[in-house]
């Protein structure tokens, strides 16, 4: 390739300009600036992105999957921290590729150099192909494929078959990191060139021998034929086996022995890796964190990272922005519990929120949170009746889910209609001062609206200081 | 105003709802449908017993008083068209044929045309209810849909999402388009003359095919659509009629329903068809 004597000159001036768009964007803008440098600087220089990437000493890890990969990719990160490492990754769940890009030339100075020495990503499921080609990554990890904004991808069976061809393409030195667990993440293997690594749970103190109603896969990936289950965790998340071909769950690499549920949902968590043993306390609760977990230790063993300082690193790992994050209002609480699938929202409900006084459920329709809310049909919410005391529904959505939540619950009182979002905040807060408990499930973009009109009430921080 | 009769006054009535293949056709919400039409029931002391019916499960056409049959993905629906093959299509024409209601739902209305000519160029066969056939199109049709539907001469909207790649089209296939004249529940002539005639006119979206701008289809009692939503909760005036259909075949022809208390109802009826009819809809079309 010829190398023009102006590129490097034009490198620094893409990555000032991302800079610039950045700062415009949350100086005047609504965002955090997390994705319009993604959009400036590859029209600038197309290969910047490939300059930073290629200063990272210890490469970089690249995750995907329907639920679960913000909270994964930053206890990945923490754990790199506590090992002395200085990760770069993607911020606040902004994982299209304007995402990926924005925090590759943020984290790097005007020459290029990246600001740390490993890159963590995540990517939108269907963006596997494109992430895997601008950051080539050593680590790639799938974690699961459920039901969610199937008005952008059409078909579950289509993201397993997008992510068959990205792993085809893997560089073959690069470890594929896989959820066994998932029948349509464990197909993915056999496209593999490189080493596979697997996790998945070995324990049957949680989940039941019943696939619920709204486990999405249950035909064999390999013969069409039904799937048989034998252990069923959530969703169509277990040990299966088909009965036609004979293709079943491998036993993981990597895999959780026992849970014991403690105080506040915190679990303790024994694990068998392949560097032994490895106990840890997390702090968050539900089954699919103890699948993020997982997922973490498993990356983190094939970085090579101690298994002392994993341990350590999930024992202090803290929610991350909107995912079950709780803020102190006078003498109450608000949490914030992301949702944004039928199987994501029926295990945030399963924790169980003790006495809490107030929901308020937050549904746009935009296109980051899914444009059809058809889903909000396949959660449970029947438990709920009687459990608390108001459920405010809000947000472009409010009247499709007080409409569900008729048809769920016995006693209509229950049930308050406020489109407005800023004035259910207002609900939440004055519910929260007066000691009360509030939990807010909001979607996407309400998430983002909310962190704002906390934010405005001085409430929370901007998130992307965090 | 009739005063409303039948099940206030009679004995308690009792109904079946036959959910076929849920645990294969059963995406985006389709279960919505079955919790309506149980809700609404309750509501108006009638007794809705929903049974499920997968492979290999035998169908009693005279214990069956509703179907609904929901979408799912191209593999589920040739699993399904084999069994449907063996017994149970015929099994779902005859009870269609002696009164009982049905609603089908994306890949189930699908199934029960003629055909469905999958991408790749697959025929999966159908049962034959509707007079209908489905071929694959280049790009899924995906977005709010507003319908100006027509039901026994009664005019009523309609909104949903729809969500498919497969284009149907009422009717005969067209001659050498296909070799589906063997679709499974025999020839379509064995039963009568169809009657099938499109639910509704589409005004935002796509409906059956995106050319004649039809959504749906009705044949008898039976209802074909490609809205999710899902239809019922949004549509309640549709969950009705097919309650009624059922209760009028046990019952007999002045039986009708109480009125409900439709006010969550309508109110998410008329936002988001205020909302699509002012802005149109963005509509996304996935390759």
């Amino acid at each position: 390739m010829r190398v023009s004597p102006w590129m490097p000159f034009r490198l620094t001036l893409a990555l000032l300009a991302g800079r610039a768009a950045a700062f415009a964007s949350r100086r005047f803008g609504r965002g955090g600036g997390t994705v319009l440098p993604g959009h400036v600087v590859p029209r600038i220089h197309p290969h910047a992105v490939d300059r930073v990437i290629d200063q990272l000493p210890h490469g970089t890890v690249l995750l995907s999957g329907t639920n679960g990969k913000t909270t994964t990719t930053r206890m990945i990160s923490h754990i790199a921290t506590g090992s002395g490492l200085h990760p770069i990754h993607n911020r606040s769940g902004a994982n299209l590729m304007t995402g990926i890009v924005t925090a590759i030339v943020l984290n790097a100075d005007l020459r290029g150099r990246p600001r740390g020495d490993i890159g963590v990503f995540e990517a939108d499921e269907a963006q596997v192909p494109a992430a895997v080609e601008a950051v080539r990554p050593r680590v790639l990890a799938l974690l699961n494929i459920f039901r969610d904004q199937l008005d952008r991808y059409g078909e579950v069976d289509l993201v397993a078959r997008i992510w068959r061809d990205a792993v085809a393409r893997l560089d073959p030195e690069a470890t594929l990191v896989l959820n066994v667990d998932d029948p349509l993440a464990a197909q993915v293997a056999s496209a593999a060139r490189g080493p596979v690594v697997t996790f998945g749970l070995q324990v049957q103190s949680v989940g039941s021998p019943e696939l619920s109603h709204e486990a999405d896969k249950r035909l064999c990936p390999m013969c069409g034929h039904r799937l048989q289950y034998t252990w069923s965790y959530f969703g169509h998340i277990g040990h299966y086996l088909c009965q036609a071909c004979g293709w079943h769950r491998p036993r993981p690499d990597v895999s959780i022995e026992r849970i014991d549920t403690g105080r506040d949902g915190r679990m303790e968590l024994t694990m068998r890796t392949g560097a032994g043993e490895l106990s840890t306390v997390l702090p968050l609760p539900g089954v699919y964190n103890a699948y993020n977990a997982l997922a973490a230790v498993s990356v983190c063993q094939v970085l090579g990272l101690p298994t002392p300082a994993i341990a350590e690193g999930l024992r202090t790992f803290t929610a991350v922005f909107g995912r079950q994050e709780r803020v102190h209002v006078g003498e109450g609480s608000i949490v914030l519990a992301l949702v944004k699938n039928p199987v994501g929202f029926n295990q945030v409900l399963s924790w169980g929120f003790g006495s809490s006084s107030l929901f308020v459920i937050a549904v746009n329709d935009l296109l980051a949170d899914g444009t059809d809310v058809s889903w909000l049909w396949d959660v449970d919410f029947e438990p709920l009746a009687g459990s608390v005391e108001r459920i405010v529904c809000t947000g472009l959505r409010a009247q499709d889910m007080a409409l569900r939540l008729k048809y769920a619950l016995a006693s209509p009182s229950q049930i308050v209609t406020e489109p407005r979002v800023d004035r259910a905040v207002d609900m939440a807060v004055q519910a929260a001062a007066a000691g009360g408990h509030v939990v807010v499930f909001p979607t996407y973009t309400a998430m983002l609206t909310i962190r704002r009109e906390l934010q405005r009430r001085r409430i929370v921080a901007p998130f992307w200081e965090d | 105003m009739h005063t409303p009769r039948s099940q206030v006054t009679a004995a308690r009535a009792r109904l079946r709802l036959v959910y076929l293949y849920g645990d294969l056709m059963n995406l985006y919400g389709d279960r919505g449908n079955i919790i309506t039409l149980q809700r609404r029931c309750a509501w108006r002391n009638i007794d809705l017993e929903v049974v499920e019916a997968t492979i290999g499960d035998r169908i009693e056409p005279d214990k069956s008083d509703i179907f609904f049959f929901g979408g799912g993905q191209d593999r589920e629906q040739e699993v399904v068209s084999r069994d449907l093959a063996l017994r149970t299509g015929e099994a779902i024409q005859e009870a269609v044929e002696d009164g009982a209601a049905l609603l089908a739902v994306c890949g189930g209305y699908q199934l029960l045309g003629y055909f469905f000519r999958t991408a790749d160029g697959t025929e999966i066969p159908g049962v034959g209810l509707f007079d209908a056939y489905t071929i694959a199109g280049p790009a899924r049709n995906v977005g709010n849909v507003v319908v100006d539907a027509s039901l026994d001469g009664q005019r009523h909207t309609l909104v949903g999402f729809e969500n498919h790649s497969g284009r149907t089209y009422l009717g005969q296939a067209p001659s050498g388009a296909s070799q589906a004249a063997s679709h499974i529940g025999g020839c379509p002539q064995a039963s009568g003359p169809h009657r099938t005639v499109p639910l509704g006119r589409v005004l935002v979206g796509n409906g059956n095919n995106g050319e004649d701008h039809f959504e749906g289809a009705q044949d008898r009692h039976a209802i074909g659509t490609y809205l999710h939503g899902p239809v019922l909760p949004k549509n309640p005036w549709l969950a009705d009629w097919l309650i009624q259909a059922a209760l009028r075949r046990r019952l007999g022809e002045d039986a009708s329903l109480l009125p409900l208390d439709d006010t969550e109802e309508v109110a998410a009826h008329d936002t988001l068809m205020a909302r699509v009819l002012r802005s149109g809809n963005v509509r996304t079309s996935i390759r």
